[in-house]
């Protein structure tokens, strides 16, 4: 009987077609938007994504998120080194300064000093020239997207395209010059801020002067220790906070949850896209089966069980299902490969596959139901009727 | 009719050559005021090896009569036995069970699964009985061949005329080799020279000594294929008689 549920299932494509449509847009809206909204939250952390050594990250208590930057006196390096347990304590400046461009137009940047002897926080992945580079005189290392786009010079001829920055070009960091030693690959930020590395001595000399101006202090736990344990230990010892990356990432992300529209404004295009998509698909489904009433009337009469024609149903609600979130989530993922350097943000975890398999299957059961309550009340004698 | 219910859902009673014992069969449909009384006391009996037509005006109750006989609608008041067995008295399942292996049915429409073949078609009830899908396709191959359909078993419904569609839908109601057929208006969608084939085809390959068939019908011109004809009126068997001249005296 399943092989006829399959065939009564196929039989009529353009019905065929319309259901796995359904589902498919349902799967679509129902992963691609959750996917940009993964990809803009995670955007929020990239940056501590991207410095991938330290272990533990110390600030000042009041830092709610990665772009709070509470400065703290250079002194707290020292007492966090002190602390039992660090392997290494290296200080971080990251702070908003305005670049003066070529044509004289100024950008927003994000300034990121790293520790002057080992350059750790530095980009993992260098485009063009080295990280060492820092170390010649005024360098700065510039984002690869900043250097195509926002701090690119002008256009050669009018109307032409920007020209990339590129090592030699000079940028002028709060009236102090910079000379560009490398281009970078990062992770996007948040804002899409184009983002300035070089060193902390040189950071804090671009930076506006400040009584205080270390922002992150990173650490690395010696091998074996208890990082929750370190943690407490840094915040007893020296008054301030300190995360592990993922709780940074974690306190980041809470942030933009609690203070921004953005979970609202996707969350109702996800709720709106999982209603429409189960309206779709579930109206798609029930009219199926009730234009096919008159064929499980005629199985009826002829002596097939209801459990049977429930199993029936439930299979091709199954299948529909099971093709339409493959081919929606196929969708979405082939969506995020096209816009995969775009400025568009995309990320697809595995549990967006759970959670939108979840979601088709409700759909799939709601309106297997619905149509199962239609054929378990179907009176045979229907088949009688011309 | 002396019959009354044992356990179990037999008739008991005089029934050894009786297929089918009606008596005083009663339904309604609806309520209170939009009640509708589609039977009121059928008393009808169908031999053995017999092929009874149930003819009289439309909204008489003939197909209410043959729906109750198949045992796809019960009755709200009296007995009707077929082969001994009152289907009303059965639970689901057994009824279910006893119309699959006992009961064929043929349709005006027709009624085949549109996405199916027709030897899948014919294969139906085999499959519903718990056979194997191919030798339930390979016992439809034999049966279309005895309808004269035997190089048409791969075609789809849509691709067959209206005369193969029935032979196809008479080949299914015989695969199982039912006891009792129930055919409602089995020529109304065809032309005259169709219409006649097709009850030739039934009384050729469907009358058995051991099986009946109660045909539903309009059409007087295939009256003479009937062994006996009950004609109703009003939810009644008006009467019963042994040739279509009988009914007009």
């Amino acid at each position: 009987m399943y092989y006829t549920a399959l065939k009564m299932l196929m039989g009529d494509r353009s019905k065929y077609f319309g259901m796995v449509m359904g589902l498919t847009f349902a799967s679509f809206i129902m992963t691609q938007q959750p996917a940009i909204f993964t990809g803009i939250m995670s955007r929020t952390f990239s940056f501590i994504t991207d410095l991938g050594q330290p272990d533990i990250w110390v600030m000042d208590p009041k830092v709610q998120f990665i772009d709070d930057i509470k400065p703290m006196q250079d002194t707290q390096l020292y007492r966090v080194r002190g602390v039992e347990g660090v392997e290494w304590a290296v200080p971080l400046y990251r702070g908003l300064l305005k670049a003066r461009l070529e044509n004289g137009n100024f950008q927003t940047c994000i300034v990121v000093g790293l520790d002057d002897a080992t350059l750790i926080g530095g980009p993992a992945e260098m485009i063009q020239g080295r990280l060492e580079d820092l170390r010649r005189a005024e360098g700065v290392i510039v984002d690869m997207d900043g250097a195509k786009t926002k701090l690119a010079k002008a256009p050669a001829t009018p109307g032409g395209k920007p020209v990339p920055l590129q090592i030699g070009d000079v940028l002028e960091l709060n009236d102090r010059r910079a000379t560009v030693v490398g281009i970078a690959k990062v992770t996007r930020t948040f804002q899409s801020q184009p983002v300035i590395y070089t060193t902390y001595s040189r950071a804090i000399g671009f930076a506006p002067r400040e009584r205080k101006l270390l922002s992150f202090v990173l650490v690395k736990a010696r091998a074996g220790e208890d990082l929750q344990a370190l943690t407490a230990r840094i915040r007893k010892a020296t008054g301030l906070a300190a995360y592990t990356r993922e709780e940074f990432k974690l306190l980041t992300v809470n942030y933009f949850m609690k203070n921004t529209g953005i979970p609202i404004n996707f969350g109702m295009a996800v709720l709106l896209g999982f209603i429409i998509g189960a309206a779709v698909a579930g109206q798609t489904f029930y009219n199926f089966t009730l234009d096919n009433l008159r064929q499980f009337g005629v199985l009826k009469a002829m002596g097939t069980s209801n459990p049977t024609l429930l199993r029936m149903i439930l299979l091709q609600a199954a299948v529909v299902g099971s093709i339409g979130w493959g081919l929606g989530v196929g969708a979405t993922a082939v969506f995020g490969y096209v816009f995969r350097d775009g400025v568009l943000a995309f990320k697809f975890p595995w549990q967006l596959l759970v959670i939108s398999g979840g979601a088709v299957t409700l759909i799939c059961i709601f309106a297997a139901l619905l149509s199962i309550l239609k054929v378990i009340k179907l009176e045979p004698a229907i088949v009688f009727k011309s | 009719m002396a019959n009354e219910i044992q356990e179990g859902g037999f008739c008991a009673g005089e029934a050894e050559n009786l297929a089918v014992q009606c008596h005083g069969v009663i339904k309604t449909y609806g309520t209170e005021e939009a009640r509708i009384m589609a039977l009121r006391g059928i008393e009808l009996e169908v031999r053995m090896g017999e092929l009874m037509m149930l003819v009289g005006p439309s909204g008489c109750g003939k197909t209410t009569l043959i729906s109750v006989i198949a045992g796809i609608l019960d009755q709200d008041e009296g007995l009707c036995c077929v082969y001994n067995h009152d289907m009303l008295h059965m639970s689901s399942p057994e009824k279910i069970g006893y119309r699959a292996r006992n009961v064929g049915f043929v349709f005006q429409a027709f009624n085949l699964l549109p996405a199916l073949t027709a030897a899948e078609n014919v294969a139906m009830p085999l499959i519903i009985n718990g056979m194997k899908r191919k030798e339930a396709i390979d016992r439809a191959g034999e049966m279309l061949a005895k309808v004269g359909l035997g190089s048409r078993l791969r075609g789809l419904p849509a691709e067959l005329s209206g005369g193969q569609q029935q032979r196809v839908a008479i080949a299914r109601s015989l695969i199982h080799g039912p006891r009792l057929v129930v055919c409602d208006e089995p020529t109304s969608s065809l032309d005259h020279e169709t219409g006649q084939k097709i009850m030739e085809l039934l009384r050729k390959v469907a009358l058995a000594e051991d099986r009946a068939l109660v045909i539903v019908t309009h059409d007087a011109r295939i009256f003479s294929f009937a062994d006996r004809i009950a004609r109703m009126d009003d939810g009644r068997i008006e009467r019963v008689v042994n040739s279509p001249a009988e009914l007009s005296m």
